[in-house]
């Protein structure tokens, strides 16, 4: 049993130090046209419906909103560990496996965060992630409908990380929904806390379209430790002089 | 949703070395403009240390928006070379404004970033900013901070400060450079308006 564990381990490791993704380039967007058409759908799905449910969910005092993105949080990590599992990230798995165990005993099934206060705060990670440590490019942009801004690599990220959570295999039927349903609680949340954010962005006097996606893209791009070269940026500083 | 934390947040509490003030402030006054020699790496930090202080100060001091809108702008002029930021977000249009109109635009483009940052401030009472480190690269330094904020994992954001003269030049948030993003955002504000940069300058003043 220890010997294949550790097999396991060790073939993991290898096939996440092995691959390694090409470095995407520039802000090509092959499917502008129906980029374009989805993100004005879920602009016009904000204004009809998010924003609204969003400033009533806002209503709710802020300690109780906390509590259920916390949940939410808390649920989806057995999906992190996977995910950190299938990378290689063993430290980072443990990590977060105590962290959950914690939070789903101290903290109440995950409502309060106890593990951060000891040092135990949550090591993100998501299949889109998986993928590229895999070696899988990036893809094109993609504007997917209700998640927005997404590449192809992080589309088919989403749908993995849907199936991945152990957690949505082992809970009873009747509260299988639960964690789902308290994260979209707390998508409100955060579009009613961030709300000026938002809307300067999404509702903005320029191009909302564009911006989206060069945040979204330089975000997502750090986030992964991607070295991407940018000669207008650099251009710019060099001008600037010495 | 990546781009909720796409905003300039910065807050926090920095330790200043005073010595280190005092000698860079005496340096200031002695040295005529031309002659200023480059600053070190240690010297970014600390002024970057002083914008991040002054900003927790100004998100955690409970004040009206429009009160920490107006302080926020005068960080950001100070520390700030808002000149080069705002022609460089002005771009390749602005090279055929005139003197008149690219003082103007500046001025407008200032009171904008202001509102536009500023108003956000709201979001980040309570939070956290420490400098980590600095790094040399070619004619500047990237000066490193890590942002914490209730509820939220921390994240980065990069201030570029260059060395002639200790300014900082753009602000990449978690690999967001806020200069290429607006030059995007006024690049298509200048489009929508047929390329009319009186008018824009107009609206912008208006924010």
């Amino acid at each position: 049993m220890k010997k294949t564990t550790l097999i396991a381990i060790a073939v993991l490791t290898v096939l996440g130090a092995c691959a390694k993704a090409p470095a995407p380039t520039g802000y090509d967007d092959p499917h502008e046209a129906q980029n374009r058409r989805t993100y004005k759908a879920n602009i016009a799905l904000d204004r009809a419906l998010i924003s609204p449910a969003a400033d009533s969910y806002g209503q709710v005092p802020k300690p109780v909103r906390n509590s259920v993105a916390m949940f939410a949080e808390n649920a989806s990590l057995p999906g992190v560990v996977v995910n950190k599992l299938l990378q290689g990230q063993i430290d980072d798995a443990v990590h977060n496996t105590v962290r959950f165990l914690f939070n789903s005993t101290l903290g109440l099934l995950g409502l309060f965060d106890v593990a951060s206060d000891i040092g135990l705060e949550e090591r993100k990670s998501d299949f889109g992630e998986t993928l590229h440590v895999w070696g899988m490019p990036e893809g094109d942009y993609v504007v997917l409908p209700f998640f927005g801004a997404s590449t192809e690599r992080d589309g088919l990220g989403i749908l993995g990380d849907f199936m991945l959570n152990p957690l949505s295999y082992v809970l009873p039927t009747e509260v299988r929904q639960l964690p789902k349903a308290a994260w979209v609680m707390s998508k409100f949340g955060d579009r009613y806390d961030f709300a000026d954010s938002v809307d300067s962005i999404l509702y903005s006097d320029g191009d909302g379209y564009g911006t989206l996606q060069l945040y979204y893209l330089d975000s997502r791009r750090y986030e992964l430790g991607q070295v991407v070269e940018d000669n207008e940026l650099d251009d710019l500083y060099d001008a600037y002089g010495g | 949703m990546n781009w909720t934390i796409c905003t300039m947040h910065m807050v926090g509490k920095v330790m200043l070395n005073r010595r280190t003030m005092m000698g860079l402030l005496a340096g200031a006054m002695a040295a005529p403009a031309a002659a200023f020699a480059a600053i070190s790496g240690g010297q970014a930090e600390t002024l970057i240390g002083k914008v991040v202080g002054d900003i927790n100060a100004i998100i955690n001091s409970g004040a009206a928006e429009a009160k920490m809108i107006s302080r926020f702008k005068g960080v950001f002029t100070k520390y700030a070379d808002v000149n080069f930021i705002a022609l460089s977000a002005l771009g390749v249009d602005g090279r055929s404004a005139t003197a008149s109109q690219k003082r103007a635009f500046t001025k407008a483009f200032t009171g904008y970033i202001a509102q536009r940052y500023g108003s956000r401030f709201r979001e980040f009472k309570g939070g956290k900013i420490e400098v980590v480190s600095t790094k040399a690269v070619k004619n500047r330094f990237e000066v490193l901070t890590m942002t914490k904020l209730k509820g939220m994992s921390p994240f980065d954001v990069v201030f570029i400060v260059a060395a002639k003269n200790g300014k900082f030049i753009d602000m990449q948030v978690e690999g967001i450079s806020i200069v290429k993003s607006e030059r995007k955002e006024i690049g298509a504000m200048l489009d929508k308006r047929k390329g009319d940069l009186d008018l824009l300058i107009r609206d912008l003043s208006k924010v």
